[in-house]
């Protein structure tokens, strides 16, 4: 579908500032060129899409339509900056040139997979929306931020690896992001209200693209008769002069001179008179509408609606005159079937503009929504549950449903390691505390143990205590220490954690340095076996960025006050462990590694 | 939850109950248990439908040697589908606890045109047309014809339904219409007869008022009910309205020209009659000369609407013999029609007694009252001997029969006014004669008469003592209840200045002014973009309504507003206003948020809800008064003060306040909702007027409140909505406002007199008998409990 090619005027600026040379940009999928109107100008420019880094580009509805195309810096500083005539024009050329480098990066990372060993850690060539929604991600989560700019600022982490790991924040969201179209204005823009210059009879209307698709969504007749006479019949410009003189005599509010018009001329009757086509999709609306709003039911059980029975002239009915009834439009007729459309919302893809093609996209829309309308039979059912729902009082049922908040895994291998070692330490205890036992025991035989426990109890009696008293004091005085501390700085609710109870930066930077030793370790054991040379130094590198925490621990575990610092010792230990854990490993590996460098050290070392 | 009520166990589906519902229901008990009449006011949002369904049909559980039955009135064929289901609910719930013993039959009903399944007939538009289309091919002499000519259609639902018709039995259960329809597919019967069929073995039978309170539809609906009925009327706030109407006629001149045609057409079929069948003219004579007007036992679907006089008034004589030939009885009605034109061409408003106009009658056309009375009988008769099915054409000549036989029939309460245009449009000549009934108490009384109980009962029925004067009648218990809140969920105000603290008033001299629409406009625009989504606006009537919209427009106000939210609005069309409020529905839970423009006494004032999100404000512009320069008003008013004293300043506020409360009611329908309510007009702010609204809204309405301009009522509303938009979502439990009942054992160890001392010494009970004690304790929530202590007999 991509053209190989987009040729388009513009003028090539060397910075925002400058007035610009005019000439014309051809673009092509490798390069870029630019050759100005006047060939005596000097100004030449070639650009290689491959030394383009990124592009920038002005707002739309901003003064001017600008892009500006950001290159290697070692080809030239700033980048080119070109203006269009048109928005419309920019964004062609937008699209082509991220297409082609999108291309481009896919290319070169299929590349870099195949060779698998690359020289240097390249930056991924990213597009711009992946770039801004990196650093959206950044923005929403100041715990990422900080992590990003401890590491991959400082050159511990390069980005790719950085975000390698976060893969399915980056593919969660671009997948939830769907793509939103704009609606109707709320503006009733087809209500087109007649201009006079005040010194002749001339009314003028305007029309725009906008307009007339409102036009047609609001009153499917014009539509429809711009389908049968546009152009055949008539020209557009005859069309919308009918239209207009239509609407002119509705504005006067002159049924009876509307009623004179429409009977000279069928085709503008077709604008003044009623419209069938909403009258029959009414009709069929009116089937599908909440029972509890259903007016027209009523209207059939009413006998005072017999013609002429009950009271007639009481002040609050309106009398209408029938004969020119059908010429009447009222204002709150308009302004309900504009809010109705509205509601509905714009579903074309077509750009507005031709009024042939929106005509027959509606037309089609129209179609296919008629189609899937017919289909749906569960509506009543939907509709008859909704209205049982409706009845009941909530307020005086005794709340079933507790209110729970939907559990979110954002990153589930996270999850799933916490909880496996959960499992895991359970698992444990149980063997430990528990023997074995043969639960399956029939009454006779549970009778007869009983029996014989009781009669040994019989037998010895409770000649030795059950439990040696001085060991029984020593665990009871151990444990209300124990107790009376832990409660002491945990204080009274069971909600509150060791946490809460430390001073506010021994906490963050406890906190900070988990998140930091966290995300190392992820690096660093990922890394393993250790195949390629990059691997290699990036494993030194994190193993440097390891060794540079783990004073910074030991430092608050020996800063920490009297208090705290048994409860910030049991918080730092494990963290301690894990990087020790992480150091013997590495020096393991390094030790076996000059010995057996031939030999590839497999699976988990 | 199932509690002891004296001597009733009450079974209600929930497992909390407000202690507003509790009480009403024990006023209700004692209503039933004296046989009599009440008159319950109790705010929306209470749950009154389900007590008062709770209570009934468990009265007459308990009472299984002479079960009750329920008529249940409704509005509206919504309400009539929401009452249904909340019965559904509540049979439920006492099948669970009962089991079949519990078991009732309910149906609703309704015209043919909601309950018909035949596609060819459901089709046609109108109600006539569908009633119409259903006697061609149901009524007995087409169904004979058709068993020899197969090419006359007939209703294979109908057929399906009258194969088992004698011996039709309809499943214990609540059917709504749907259900109804539904149920009718399956078995291949017309559910409209069905229903017809089940109403007088139904326990509840849920209709519109019409069937109950219309003498010429209750005549065939409601004829067989017995004595031993409870009748309630919901919303029956705008009873007496209904009353009137149900008696009035009013005949135009397209009446007249189609009631020529129609006799014209007669002629002809008597012609035609004669030649071919002359002697089913001959037997219809001869019946009317032994006296039977109507024949015997008609078919179900034969019958026709019944006699527009009440079944009181009609004569049990036969037919004046000079009537009783159809060939005499046409000229008859050829010069009432002929008088009838001479009386429209009148240049003058002309208002007349029915005495002096049956007298002018007599003298000019020489029809006597006598003949007048027995017009729609006679007609009727004559309609079945020429076996007329088409009787959507024949409507003219019988509204002109209806007219004939109400003026015949009633010398007072009454009133004929010939209008040659309307008040307001007076270069239009729009001739009209109206026969307007003034007495509400008529229609109603054949009701308070033949069923042992009437409970009359809505959100609104202030002044309350108003309404026994109104229906003439003597309610054993009349009462109103407020609603028991502890926190504010309703905001009423005042807003008597606009912006520029100019008076804003829908008063006749001010409502075209400018300065007061714009202010108007401002109101609105300012909260539109403070409220979040629906916002219900409600003007005094509909050329109002259209007025100040087009100028609205013209300021560009209506762009302004539309940035904010989307605009629906009421017209006279229904399926407009229905879709419209569909889509009104959707922008609000869509989160878009919109207006409505509505009509106080309009449709969607009288019956829809916008609770919740669908209306989280509600300004009524100006005070819904009656257009006073109508000549019916202006003779019911001096009906009303020569009759039952009322004064006219006093009937027209009564009646503009309770439409206004009306409105604003729409606006909160349970206790969990909240919602604003801003009337918009000076006047409001006169303790007169304002005194009138009902207690519910008056308790919450503050004097700070009560004399705002724009700006003010903006700055509550926002500390309103923060208040609610924050703390209080609709899923949290309103401990503070309701009761939950215990049922507690008296241990063998207590004395039944050291029980009776202590609940005696103790200062919050609030009643107790034998069996039962209904506390009220503070429960620590600084709200009142009510707790029911059963001890041992």
């Amino acid at each position: 579908m991509a053209s190989r090619q987009v040729v388009m005027r513009a003028k090539y600026k060397n910075s925002v500032r400058d007035p610009g040379i005019q000439g014309v940009l051809i673009m092509m999928e490798d390069k870029i060129s630019f050759t100005p109107d006047d060939p005596t100008s000097s100004v030449r420019v070639n650009i290689e899409v491959k030394s383009i880094k990124s592009l920038k580009f002005s707002k739309e509805g901003s003064q001017r339509a600008l892009l500006n195309l950001i290159l290697d810096p070692d080809i030239k500083e700033g980048g080119c900056i070109f203006e269009f005539e048109k928005f419309s024009d920019r964004d062609v050329c937008r699209d082509f040139v991220s297409r082609v480098l999108a291309k481009l990066q896919a290319l070169q990372s299929s590349v870099k997979d195949s060779k698998t060993v690359s020289e240097r850690p390249v930056d991924e060539q990213l597009s711009t929306a992946e770039m801004r929604h990196r650093m959206k991600l950044l923005q929403e989560n100041i715990e990422l931020q900080k992590l990003h700019k401890q590491f991959v600022i400082s050159g511990v982490l390069t980005e790719a690896e950085f975000w390698a790991t976060r893969k399915e924040l980056l593919a969660v969201h671009a997948s939830k992001t769907p793509k939103q179209r704009v609606g109707f204005k709320s503006a009733m823009i087809a209500d087109v209200r007649p201009l006079t210059d005040g010194r002749s009879n001339l009314v003028t209307f305007n029309l725009t693209p906008e307009i007339i698709h409102q036009i047609f969504a609001e009153k499917p007749a014009v539509h429809k008769a711009y389908l049968s006479f546009v152009p055949r019949k008539m020209s557009e410009m005859d069309f919308w002069k009918k239209y207009c003189r239509a609407e002119y005599l509705h504005k006067t509010k002159n049924a009876v001179a509307a009623a004179a018009e429409a009977a000279d001329d069928e085709e503008l009757a077709v604008f003044l008179k009623h419209d069938e086509i909403l009258a029959s999709e009414a009709r069929r609306k009116l089937r599908r509408v909440d029972p509890t709003l259903d007016m027209e039911a009523d209207q059939g059980d009413d006998y005072m609606h017999l013609p002429d029975h009950g009271i007639f002239r009481d002040g609050s009915k309106e009398t209408i005159d029938t004969e020119y009834d059908e010429y009447k439009r009222t204002l709150a007729q308009n302004l309900n079937r504009h809010a109705a459309v509205v509601l509905e919302g714009r579903a074309l893809d077509v750009e507005l503009g031709d009024t042939q093609t929106v005509a027959e996209a509606l037309f089609r829309y129209k179609q296919s929504e008629l189609a899937t309308e017919t289909s749906d039979e569960n509506s009543t059912q939907e509709r008859l549950e909704r209205l049982s729902r409706m009845t009941e009082i909530e307020d005086l049922q005794d709340s079933h449903n507790l209110p729970f908040a939907p559990l979110c895994i954002k990153d589930p291998r996270e999850y799933f390691d916490s909880q496996q070692a959960n499992a895991v330490k359970a698992l444990g205890d149980t063997e430990i505390g528990t023997k074995p036992v043969n639960c399956v025991l029939s009454t006779q035989q549970a009778y007869g143990s009983l029996k014989i426990i009781i009669s040994e109890i019989k037998e010895n009696g409770f000649s030795y205590p059950i439990v040696k008293p001085d060991v029984a004091l020593k665990v009871l005085n151990g444990l209300t220490q124990h107790l009376s501390s832990t409660k002491h700085h945990l204080g009274k609710s069971p909600q509150d954690t060791v946490l809460d109870r430390l001073p506010q930066r021994t906490r963050e930077e406890l906190l900070h340095h988990w998140a930091c030793i966290q995300e190392l370790l992820k690096h660093f054991w990922s890394s393993y076996p250790i195949t390629t040379k990059s691997l290699h130094t990036k494993v030194s590198r994190v193993k440097d960025a390891l060794s540079e925490i783990y004073p910074k621990l030991q430092g608050i575990k020996e800063s920490a006050q009297s208090d705290f610092r048994h409860q910030v010792s049991l918080l730092v230990q494990p963290m301690l462990q894990a990087l020790d854990a992480a150091f013997a490993h590495y020096d393991a590996e390094m030790q076996k590694r000059p010995g057996k460098s031939a030999e590839r050290p497999n699976g988990y070392a | 939850m199932k509690f002891q009520m004296e001597d009733v166990t009450v079974y209600f589906p929930y497992d909390h109950i407000y202690p507003e519902q509790y009480h009403y229901m024990l006023d209700l008990k004692r209503a039933l248990d004296a046989k009599g009449h009440c008159l319950l006011e109790m705010p929306t949002g209470t749950g009154k439908t389900i007590a008062l369904l709770s209570l009934i049909t468990s009265y007459s559980l308990s009472k299984p040697q002479n079960p009750i039955k329920l008529l249940y009135c409704t509005r509206t064929v919504h309400e009539m589908e929401k009452t249904l289901a909340e019965l559904r609910l509540l049979h439920n719930y006492q099948l669970k606890h009962l089991g079949d013993s519990a078991k009732i039959l309910a149906i609703g009903l309704s015209s043919r045109k909601n309950l018909c399944i035949n596609p060819n007939v459901v089709s046609a538009n109108s109600r006539d047309s569908v009633d119409a289309a259903c006697r061609k091919r149901t009524a007995s002499w087409v169904r004979e014809l058709a068993i020899t000519n197969p090419n006359i259609e007939t209703c294979g639902f109908f057929e399906g339904f009258e194969r088992v018709a004698d011996n039709v039995i309809l499943p214990a259960g609540v059917y709504t219409l749907q259900d109804l329809r539904a149920y009718g597919k399956m078995k291949n019967w017309c559910p409209y007869y069905l229903a017809r069929r089940m109403v007088p073995k139904a326990n509840v039978v849920v209709y519109s008022y019409q069937y109950m309170l219309d003498p010429k539809v209750a005549g065939i609906i409601s004829k067989e009910m017995q004595r031993e009925c409870v009748v309630v009327f919901d919303e029956a706030h705008n009873i007496d309205n209904v009353c009137i109407e149900a008696l009035s006629v009013s005949v135009r001149r397209q009446t007249l020209e189609g009631a020529t045609r129609n006799l014209s057409k007669m002629a002809q079929e008597i012609d035609r009659l004669k030649k071919t069948d002359a002697n089913r003219l001959r037997q219809e004579y001869n019946r009317l000369v032994d006296g039977l007007a109507q024949r015997g036992n008609l078919p179900i679907t034969d019958a026709w609407l019944a006699n527009p006089a009440l079944p009181d008034d009609i004569l049990k004589e036969a037919v004046p013999g000079n009537i009783r030939k159809a060939e005499h009885f046409l000229p008859v009605l050829r010069r009432l029609v002929q008088y009838l034109k001479g009386r429209l061409e009148t240049e003058n408003v002309e208002k007349e007694g029915p005495v002096s106009f049956v007298a002018s009658i007599n003298s000019q056309a020489g029809i006597d009252q006598k003949m007048l009375k027995f017009c729609y009988d006679r007609l009727q008769s004559l309609m079945l001997t020429l076996e007329i099915t088409d009787t959507d054409e024949f409507l003219h000549i019988q509204t002109v029969c209806d007219f004939a036989t109400l003026v015949g029939t009633y010398s007072r309460g009454f009133s004929i006014i010939i209008e040659p245009f309307d008040e307001r449009m007076p270069h239009i000549p729009d001739p009209v004669l109206q026969l307007s009934c003034h007495d509400a108490s008529l229609a109603i009384k054949p009701v308070f008469d033949r069923f042992q109980s009437v409970v009359i009962t809505s959100g609104t029925l202030s002044p309350i003592d108003l309404y026994p004067r109104l229906l003439n009648f003597h309610p054993v218990i009349s009462r109103s209840f407020t609603m028991s809140l502890t926190r504010d969920c309703i905001c009423p105000m005042v807003l008597t200045r606009g912006s520029d603290q100019l008076p804003v008033s829908t008063k006749f001299d001010m409502r075209s002014d400018l300065g007061v629409v714009r202010n108007y406009g401002r109101l609105l625009l300012e909260m539109v973009a403070t409220v979040p989504d629906g916002i219900v606006c409600f003007f005094v009537s509909y050329s109002y309504m259209d007025g100040i919209i087009n100028s609205w427009n013209e300021m560009d106000i209506l762009k302004e507003i539309m940035q904010h939210k989307l605009v629906f609005i009421e017209t006279q069309d229904v399926v407009e206003t229905t879709l419209a409020l569909d889509n009104y529905r959707k922008a609000c839970d869509c989160g878009r948020g919109a207006v409505f423009f509505s009509v106080a006494r309009g449709k969607v004032a009288e019956g829809i809800d916008f609770d919740r999100h669908y209306g989280r404000l509600v300004i009524m512009y100006g005070i819904p008064f009656q257009y006073t320069l109508s000549r019916i008003l202006l003779a019911r008013l001096e009906y009303l003060r020569e009759t039952f004293q009322i004064k006219e300043g006093d009937f027209l506020t009564f009646d503009a306040l309770r439409q206004a409360a009306q409105c604003v009611g729409r606006v909160i329908r349970s206790k969990a909702d909240y919602g604003m309510m801003i009337f918009a007009d000076k006047r409001y702010s006169r303790h007169d007027k304002r005194s009138k609204l009902p207690g519910w809204i008056l308790s919450h309405l503050r004097d700070a409140h009560l004399n705002l301009s724009t700006d003010m009522a903006l700055h509550i509303a926002r500390e309103f909505l923060v208040l609610w938009g924050c703390g209080c979502s609709s899923s949290e439990k309103w401990l503070n406002h309701m009761i939950r009942l215990v049922t507690a054992e008296r241990k063998p160890f207590c004395l039944r007199k050291t029980w009776k001392t202590w609940l005696e010494a103790t200062p919050w009970i609030c009643s107790f008998d034998d069996s039962s004690v209904s506390v009220y304790s503070d429960v620590g929530f600084g709200a009142k409990a009510l707790v029911i202590i059963t001890y041992g007999n």
